[in-house]
C-alpha cells in the first residue's frame, strides 16, 4: 500500500510561537514581500498561526490554530484549475506544478482555508535571506500560485533513501520543516495508511476534528481541540 | 414611414460616404483612451499583477467584474435579434443589426478580460486542447475551460449571425460605388448577385442560425455563472446562478441596446427609422426583465437569510448593512426602483428620453451587481482571520474605462463600414410595394417578405 501523508495538530500544545512559520520560510524559499506588500495582504506564509480571542477583557483567552494546506482528499482547488497545475498526487498530496500554472487564481478562490498564495511580483527576500536558499526547492516567478507541499522534497528524499537501502520507511524518520521545528511538539506528521503510526493513532482521538468539516473536503490534517481541563483549571 | 427605396438607400448609406469632423474627433478621443488601457495592460504584464488592487483574499475583482458585465451586454444583440426573428416580429427590422453588432464587440472585449487577469497571460494557449509531445491536456472539469469553449462558440456564432444578412447590403454598396469602395465591397459581399437561389439560401441560413444561436447564448452566460457556482464559496455556491445570470445578461443587454440606438438615432440622423415605437417595445421587454431581476435577487437573498449558515451570513450582512451595503442599495435603486416605475407608465415609456433615462442606471446597476457577486464573497470567505477588502488601482480603472472606449470606437468604425440598419430587410418589411425596390427581382423571387 502506498503512503497517505497526514498531520495531527494538537491545539493543547500550540503556544503560538510561530517557529513553524520561520522554519517553513527557510525550508521552502518563500519570499518575504516586505512591509508595504504585507499590509496589502500579499504576504506569503504557507503555514500561519491564526489567533482567536475568546471572552471579554480581562477574562480573555487566546486560541492558536496553526493553518497550513489541509491536503484535502476532495480538494476544491483541484478540479477548477484549467491547466492541471493543481492536482492530487498518488500519495494524496494536493500538488502544485509551478511551471504549469498560468495564474487564474481560481484555486485560491475555491480554497476555503485560504492557504494558496499568489506571486503578485517577482519574489524578493530581506537580506541576507537571499544567501541561504534551499537548493532542493525551486523558486517561483511572478504570476503563479504556490502553497504548502508537506515538504515534498523531504518526503521524496526519504523515500529514495529507504528504497536504496531496501527497507520500508520508518514512522518519524523524517518530518516537514514545521513539524521538526515545533518546540512544543504540537505538530505530528506521518503516514495515515500505517495504522501503527503516531499520526494514525492520534487522528482517531476523541478530540480530533477537521477544519470546516461541513464542506466535505475531507482534509488529511486533524486538529485535536483543547481539552476541558483548561477550563477546569482556570475556574 | 413613407420613404421610397431610393430615399432609404440615401439615408442609410450616408454615414458610409460622409464623415464629419465630429466623427474624427470622437474617434481620436476614444482611440487615446484605448491606447492608455493598452499601455496599462503592458505595464501590468511587465511588473506583475501586484500593481493592481488585487490581494489575498480578493483574488478576483475588477477584471472579472468587467468580464461578466461585457458578456452580459453581449446578450443584447444576438439573443434579442434571434428571438425577434424567430417570432417574426415586424418591428425588429431597424433594430437587429445594431443589436448584433453590440454582441460581437462586447463579446470580443469580454473575451480579453480573462487574458488581462491572468498571472502569466502569455501562456493562455494552455487552455486550448492541442496535442503536445508532453501529452498534457487541459483540465476538462474546470469551469474556466468550459468558458473558453462557450465564448468561442458564441463569438463565431454571433459573427456569422451578423455577417450573413449583411451580404445583400454590401452588394448594394458595391453596385452603387466606384473606385476602391467598389473593389472592397466587391470582395466582402462574397459574390452576392441577388439570384433567387442566393436569397433562398440566405433565408434558410438565417432561419437555422436564429434557432441555433438561442441555446448557445443561454448556455454561455450559464457557464459564466458556473465559474462562481461551482466553487464552494459563500454567496457563489448557488443553484439559482445559471438563470439568474442569464436574466441579468438580457436585462443589461437590452439597456445597452436602447442607449446605443438612441445615440445612433441622434448622431446618424435616423429619426425616421428608429422611432419611439421601437423604444417603447424594447422598454416593455426591459420592464419585464427588471421585474424578473428583482425576483431573482429577492429569491436568492431570502433563501440565504433563512438558511442562516455562518459562512453565508458574513457575506450576506456585508452587502445588506455592512461595508458593501452602499453599493448594494445603489444597485437596487438603479436596477429596480428607478427604471421599473418609468417603464411601467406608458406615457413615459414611449418617450425616448425617458427610456434612455431608465436604461443608463440599469447599465450602472448591472455592473455593480457583478462586482457585488465577486468581491464581498471573497472578502468574507469563511475564516474571519483572513477577511480582507479591496480597492481598485489606477491600472484597473484605466483598463475598465478603456474597454468602454473600445466599445464606442469599434461601434463608430462599424457604423462607417456597415449600414447600421439592414436595408434589404427594412425594404422587405415595408407595407406597400407599388414602387419596386432596387433589389426587386431577387426579392420577388425570394417569396413573401419574411426572409430572415
Amino acid at each position: 500500500m502506498g503512503h497517505r501523508w497526514g498531520m495531527v495538530i494538537d491545539e493543547d500544545r500550540c503556544t503560538g510561537c510561530e517557529a513553524c512559520v520561520a522554519a517553513c520560510h527557510a525550508e521552502n524559499n518563500i519570499a518575504t514581500v516586505g512591509d508595504d506588500e504585507a499590509s496589502r495582504g500579499r504576504a506569503l506564509h504557507w503555514i500561519r498561526v491564526e489567533r482567536y480571542y475568546e471572552g471579554d477583557f480581562p477574562d480573555i483567552r487566546v486560541k492558536y490554530r496553526p493553518v497550513l494546506c489541509q491536503q484535502c482528499s476532495d480538494a476544491p482547488c483541484e478540479p477548477v484549475c484549467p491547466t492541471y497545475a493543481s492536482y492530487q498526487n498518488d500519495e494524496g498530496l494536493n500538488a502544485q506544478v509551478y511551471n504549469r500554472c498560468i495564474g487564474t487564481r481560481y484555486c485560491a478562490n475555491a480554497c476555503p482555508y485560504m492557504v494558496r498564495f499568489f506571486n503578485f511580483y517577482n519574489p524578493v527576500w530581506d537580506k541576507p535571506l537571499d544567501l541561504q536558499f534551499n537548493p532542493d526547492v525551486s523558486l517561483r516567478s511572478v504570476g503563479i500560485m504556490e502553497k504548502c507541499t508537506f515538504c515534498i522534497q523531504r518526503i521524496k528524499a526519504a523515500e529514495i533513501k529507504a528504497k536504496a537501502e531496501k527497507r520500508p520507511l520508518k514512522d518519524g524518520e523524517f518530518n516537514p520543516a514545521c513539524v521538526q521545528s515545533c518546540p512544543a511538539g504540537a505538530l505530528i506528521f506521518g503516514d495515515l495508511n500505517d495504522p501503527d503510526s503516531r499520526v494514525s493513532r492520534l487522528s482517531k482521538s476523541s478530540r480530533g476534528t477537521t477544519f470546516l468539516e461541513e464542506l466535505g473536503t475531507h482534509p488529511k490534517v486533524v486538529y485535536l481541540k483543547r481539552d476541558t481541563w483548561h477550563d477546569e483549571q482556570n475556574a | 414611414m413613407n420613404k421610397t427605396p431610393e430615399q432609404i438607400n440615401k439615408d442609410l448609406l450616408r454615414p458610409i460616404y460622409h464623415a464629419t469632423w465630429r466623427f474624427y474627433a470622437t474617434a481620436a478621443v476614444l482611440a487615446a483612451l484605448v491606447a492608455a488601457a493598452l499601455f496599462a495592460w503592458v505595464y501590468q504584464m511587465y511588473y506583475g499583477l501586484g500593481i493592481s488592487g488585487l490581494n489575498r483574499p480578493v483574488f478576483w475583482a475588477f477584471y472579472i467584474t468587467n468580464f461578466v458585465f461585457w458578456i452580459g451586454i453581449s446578450h443584447a444583440g444576438t439573443l434579442i435579434s434571434a428571438i425577434l426573428r424567430v417570432c417574426n416580429a415586424g418591428w425588429r427590422r431597424p433594430v437587429t443589426r445594431c443589436a448584433e453588432a453590440i454582441t460581437v464587440f462586447s463579446l470580443s472585449i469580454a473575451g480579453l478580460f480573462p487574458l488581462i487577469h491572468l498571472g502569466r497571460p502569455w501562456l493562455f494557449f494552455w487552455l486550448i486542447p492541442y496535442p503536445s509531445e508532453r501529452g498534457i491536456w487541459p483540465q476538462f472539469r474546470s469551469p474556466l475551460l468550459w468558458d473558453f469553449f462557450a465564448i468561442n462558440t458564441y463569438l463565431i456564432g454571433s459573427v456569422t449571425f451578423l455577417l450573413l444578412p449583411s451580404f445583400p447590403d454590401f452588394a448594394l454598396i458595391r453596385d452603387r460605388a466606384s473606385g476602391w469602395r467598389r473593389k472592397v465591397y466587391g470582395i466582402i459581399s462574397l459574390g452576392w448577385r441577388g439570384t433567387p437561389k442566393q436569397w433562398h439560401r440566405l433565408e434558410m441560413a438565417m432561419r437555422i442560425m436564429a434557432v441555433a444561436i438561442i441555446p448557445v447564448a443561454v448556455s454561455v452566460h450559464t457557464i459564466v455563472s458556473w465559474d462562481f457556482a461551482m466553487a464552494p464559496v459563500p454567496g457563489w455556491h448557488s443553484t439559482i446562478f445559471g438563470p439568474y445570470f442569464v436574466a441579468g445578461a438580457i436585462f443589461s443587454g437590452i439597456a445597452a441596446l436602447i442607449v446605443a440606438m438612441a445615440l445612433l438615432r441622434k448622431l446618424l440622423h435616423l429619426e425616421e427609422y428608429l422611432r419611439p415605437i421601437h423604444f417603447d417595445n424594447l422598454g416593455k421587454l426591459l420592464l419585464v426583465m427588471s421585474l424578473l431581476w428583482f425576483y431573482f435577487v429577492f429569491a436568492e437573498r431570502l433563501t440565504t437569510w433563512y438558511g442562516n449558515f455562518p459562512g453565508e451570513m458574513s457575506v450576506f450582512w456585508s452587502t445588506q448593512i455592512g461595508r458593501f451595503s452602499p453599493l448594494f442599495w445603489t444597485m437596487v435603486f438603479c436596477n429596480f426602483l428607478i427604471p421599473a416605475p418609468i417603464l411601467a407608465i406608458k406615457s413615459l415609456r414611449n418617450k425616448i428620453g425617458w427610456t434612455v433615462a431608465a436604461s443608463i442606471p440599469i447599465i450602472i446597476g448591472m455592473w455593480l451587481e457583478r462586482f457585488l457577486i465577486i468581491v464581498p464573497s471573497l472578502s468574507y470567505k469563511y475564516l474571519p482571520y483572513n477577511f480582507g477588502t479591496y480597492w481598485p488601482s489606477w491600472v484597473e480603472i484605466i483598463i475598465t474605462i478603456g474597454t468602454f472606449a473600445a466599445m464606442g470606437l469599434l461601434y463608430l468604425i462599424f457604423s462607417r463600414i456597415f449600414p447600421i440598419i439592414s436595408i434589404w430587410e427594412l425594404k422587405l418589411g415595408m407595407p406597400k410595394k407599388e414602387e419596386a425596390p432596387e433589389l426587386a427581382p431577387a426579392e420577388a423571387a425570394a417569396g413573401q417578405p419574411q426572409a430572415g
